[in-house]
């Protein structure tokens, strides 16, 4: 069983990470009845020995003592991780674990990636070298953060390149979140393309969030829920927007459930390694199977279903409505629309209780309304893991590689060259000690490569087909 | 002689499972239909054959688990001991943490060298507890990592360390619209390293046993344990004890020997196809009558029209007229949807076997003109009745059944190839493009030599 560890950085990360332990916990304590300190558990968590004081020795089996999450917790201002650590989940990290300044990167990608990254290099990578270190076998690193800011983008981009130096063999999977177009960080163009570059260059998988999608789906839950349909009550700790506290004494924050949302992704995503099914599908399977070229590493996600109905009920009918949801382009975590743009590659990781007759009926279904890549026309990755998420009797996460990420990278091509034909704000950038402008021409020029690259692939759409010729043998 | 089976990967420890399941269950089910005395030969011949005989508990496969992860084998393992009739040796596994994320390159140029002595070890421990071994039976899957790509690295250490033993290869084919988007790629490779160690490929489709299930077991939800338990069934119906032509009174010994001697007599000619009739769910069983007859005309038919089932079976192919004026040699008026065979064995078990007629299966229009058509047909018997089948009849078949499947997945993966998707992620590995085309020149000879029947 292998290990990942998470690395959250910057306000964004870090409250998305927090969303992802509460969770985490929650979904093995409902799964680990005996409180046994399982495989499943290590993957996630180290089972410390508390009586010696919070440095204990880690204990590799039998009960759990206190749990510690492998994790990274890095902001340049207080406020954020403060609060995680007066929270209720102040047990599962420690101090060690935590990297923290007092004034923030004022938005400035630069700040971030040059000057704090430059301070803490070391600190960094000593706090990275310990983690390691507890892990049997460390197989992904997860890192959090957003696009637009200064910490999340320039710290956090940071570090992606510190891992790909010191652990050149572990995964890298980012769960980056793009600025929306009426973001009201004037420089979030600026941050999210110099963040790109780093992305395109030095990350095995991205999986691209919009708040605006979050925002929609979140939207979409309320109205369900308040539209009381006759006799469909909702339960509530199966919503995919919900935390763990089923108990609402205090008043939710305004991110939480959206934030829940990423943090149910990254919980799916990583369910299939550790828990047992009868088609196991492992990170470095995803990494494998929809990466066909190096640089189309962006990964568009949708989680089905949002919520559950009481009824136990499972008619096939539901299945497949699931199965057909997660096509939609109302349940993709960016605004884009999969279903008519082309598929290089589609993963469908199912949890619960569905079964390989299912997934197969589904996808002959569903592959006549979709458009694969000529040399990839049945490109589907399937895995079948079998325990369910928290409140539900089965779900469904489909990764899908397509150019329907396209768009959403020419949006912000388009609002960069907006800023910076017009010079606006560079100054703040380029008087940072490493910063210069080709910084930035290098940026954009790698956005517009990796453009062109899905320009040539849409070009094929639709074609005709004419398939390679074989090799001749000679009789 | 005994047969260590080895199992690679999710897909091949989960079949073995079941396979060992099969076997049990039919040798202590009480539906043998013959006298006390059969039973307990066959009995004794199973157990030689696949268990080791540990003092006063429950029989031990002869089996060596490899997977690189442990989830699979762990769960396997405890399936086995809990089913109260039959264990695994608690020693013969071998896991790793990482998986080989169906990478084929990784399993067989990383994990492979990397563990080739632990691995080996294990089997020659298995090896040695036979008393005489009759050859090596592996189960792996052709679309993931491991099974894959370690499995053609390993049986290549089989052919290494024992070079006179038989080794047949299961290999399951892969659904056609994906369980894995590489799964082309590590197809190709698989079998053309395979072709170059191993002495047989038995083949067994996903989408094949899928239909099964529906069409004829009526399952509704039907899950990955349904398949593999059809597959087990199948697998059971050829390698439990039988009387062969040449094994007198006695239960034949070298069930691997003799499946190769009559089955492959040709090195490029390895891909061997398997056909089980009836197939039916457990509780229609009481209530079904088949006559010999009727079994015999349709798996017949099944052989000739390339049917995978005993229904929906194309009755309209005919073999071949062979007239005197036709020159034995490649005879070009050969209806298209023919199937020709290179060699056949029907293995038959149940009540009245002796007086089955299977002149049929005899007329040298089904064969390629090779060999005497007494040489290429071969039928092995035993009156005992296998896992609750009054009657049962298999069909292993060396002959065109595998032909379409195999082109198949091959101009896929060429179609891939051409456009060099993925291919990185085999070359950081250590599999380079001249290495893809080898694999693909393999085999496209193997096809064109299958075709050219």
């Amino acid at each position: 069983m292998t290990q990942s560890v998470v690395v959250q950085v910057g306000q964004c990360g870090n409250q998305v990470g927090c969303r992802f332990w509460d969770l985490a916990l929650r979904e093995h304590a409902a799964v680990n009845k005996k409180g046994i300190y399982d495989e499943a558990l290590s993957s996630f968590f180290r089972n410390i020995d508390t009586r010696s004081g919070d440095d204990g020795p880690d204990i590799y089996k039998g009960k759990i003592c206190s749990l510690k999450a492998r994790a990274l917790l890095i902001d340049m201002e207080e406020g954020v991780v403060n609060e995680i650590l007066q929270g209720p989940l102040r047990d599962v990290f420690d101090s060690k674990q935590l990297i923290t300044d007092v004034s923030g990167s004022g938005n400035n990608w630069a700040v971030g990636h040059k000057l704090y990254g430059c301070q803490y290099r070391e600190n960094i990578v000593e706090k990275l070298r310990k983690t390691a270190e507890h892990c049997d076998c460390l197989q992904c690193f997860f890192i959090i953060h957003s696009m637009g800011g200064g910490t999340g983008s320039g710290l956090g981009t940071f570090v992606l390149n510190l891992l790909e130096d010191e652990f050149p063999e572990v995964y890298r999977f980012v769960t980056a979140v793009y600025p929306s177009g009426e973001d009201d960080v004037i420089t979030s163009p600026y941050n999210s393309v110099l963040a790109m570059k780093e992305l395109n260059e030095h990350a095995d998988c991205v999986l691209p969030i919009e708040n605006e999608s979050l925002f929609d789906i979140v939207n979409k839950i309320h109205q369900m829920i308040n539209s009381g349909k006759l006799g469909s009550i909702v339960k509530q700790n199966s919503l995919v927007t919900s935390s763990a506290s089923s108990a609402k004494t205090v008043q939710e924050k305004p991110f939480d459930a959206m934030n829940n949302i990423v943090a149910n992704l990254l919980l799916n995503l990583t369910s299939s390694a550790r828990f047992e099914g009868s088609l196991n599908m492992d990170l470095n399977e995803i990494s494998m199977n929809l990466v066909p070229f190096p640089r189309l590493h962006y990964l568009v996600s949708s989680l089905t279903p949002l919520y559950t109905l009481a009824d136990v009920n499972v008619p096939s009918r539901r299945l497949d409505q699931m199965f057909s949801d997660a096509f939609s382009r109302d349940h993709q975590l960016i605004q884009a629309d999969p279903k008519h743009s082309l598929y290089l590659a589609c993963a469908l990781l199912v949890r619960g209780n569905v079964q390989v007759s299912d997934l197969r009926r589904n996808i002959e279904r569903l592959k006549p309304s979709l458009h694969f890549v000529s040399w990839n026309q049945e490109g589907w990755k399937t895995g079948l893991c079998s325990v369910p998420p928290v409140g539900h009797s089965h779900s469904l996460l489909a990764l899908a590689n397509n150019t329907c990420v396209k768009p959403t990278f020419i949006e912000l091509k388009d609002r960069f060259m907006k800023l910076y034909k017009k010079k606006a704000h560079l100054h703040h950038y380029l008087h940072i000690d490493g910063m210069e402008q080709s910084c930035f021409s290098e940026a954009i020029s790698s956005l517009s490569d990796l453009i062109e690259e899905y320009n040539e692939l849409d070009a094929t759409k639709g074609g005709p087909r004419t398939d390679p010729s074989r090799l001749k043998i000679a009789v | 002689m005994s047969i260590v089976t080895v199992q690679l990967g999710q897909c091949g420890n989960q079949i073995g499972r079941e396979v060992f399941n099969a076997i049990c269950s039919d040798v202590h089910g009480m539906h043998g239909l013959c006298s006390k005395k059969e039973n307990e030969s066959y009995h004794d011949a199973c157990k030689e054959r696949f268990f080791s005989e540990e003092e006063a508990e429950v029989p031990v496969a002869r089996a060596v688990l490899i997977d690189m992860e442990p989830k699979v084998i762990s769960q396997t393992l405890s399936i086995a001991a809990r089913s109260g009739c039959w264990r695994y040796d608690d020693r013969s596994h071998f896991s790793q943490k990482q998986g080989s994320g169906n990478n084929w390159a990784n399993g067989y140029s990383v994990h492979g060298p990397r563990h080739r002595e632990v691995i080996m070890n294990l089997v020659q421990t298995e090896a040695e507890k036979c008393d005489r071994l009759g050859g090596f039976f592996t189960i792996m899957s052709m679309a993931g990592g491991t099974g894959s790509g370690l499995g053609a690295f390993v049986t290549q250490c089989l052919r290494d360390a024992f070079p006179t033993s038989f080794i047949l290869n299961h290999v399951i084919w892969p659904y056609g619209t994906g369980e894995v988007i590489v799964q082309n790629y590590n197809s190709v490779l698989t079998l053309s390293h395979l072709y170059q160690s191993s002495d047989a490929l038995l083949v067994h489709e996903n989408d094949v046993i899928h239909k099964i299930c529906a069409q004829l077991m009526n399952i509704k939800q039907i899950s990955f344990r349904d398949v593999n338990q059809v597959i087990a069934h199948q697998l059971g119906s050829v390698f439990q004890p039988t009387y062969t032509a040449g094994s007198g009174s006695h239960y034949s010994r070298n069930p691997l020997g003799d499946l190769m001697e009559t089955l492959v007599p040709h090195p490029e000619f390895k891909m061997l196809g398997l056909r089980n009739i009836p197939q039916m769910p457990e509780n229609s069983l009481a209530y079904s009558t088949f006559s010999w007859p009727g079994l015999i005309k349709h798996l017949r038919q099944m052989l000739i029209a390339n049917a995978k089932m005993e229904e929906g079976i194309d009755w309209q192919v005919r073999p071949p007229r062979l007239d005197s004026s036709t020159p034995p040699s490649h005879s070009t008026n050969k209806p298209l949807h023919f199937n020709t065979s290179i060699a056949n064995l029907v293995i038959l078990r149940g009540k009245d076997t002796h007086s089955v007629d299977l002149g049929s299966f005899q007329d040298p229009s089904l064969y390629t003109s090779w060999l005497n058509p007494q040489d290429a047909f071969n039928a092995w018997k035993t009156p005992r009745a296998f896992n609750k089948y009054e009657k049962s009849a298999s069909l292993v078949s060396n002959s065109q059944f595998l032909l379409k499947p195999l082109d198949s997945v091959v101009g896929k993966a060429w179609n891939m190839f051409a456009s060099k998707a993925y291919i990185h992620q085999y070359t950081k590995f250590g599999i380079e493009e001249e290495d893809f085309l080898d694999s693909f020149t393999a085999l496209e000879q193997v096809i064109s030599s299958y075709t050219s029947l």
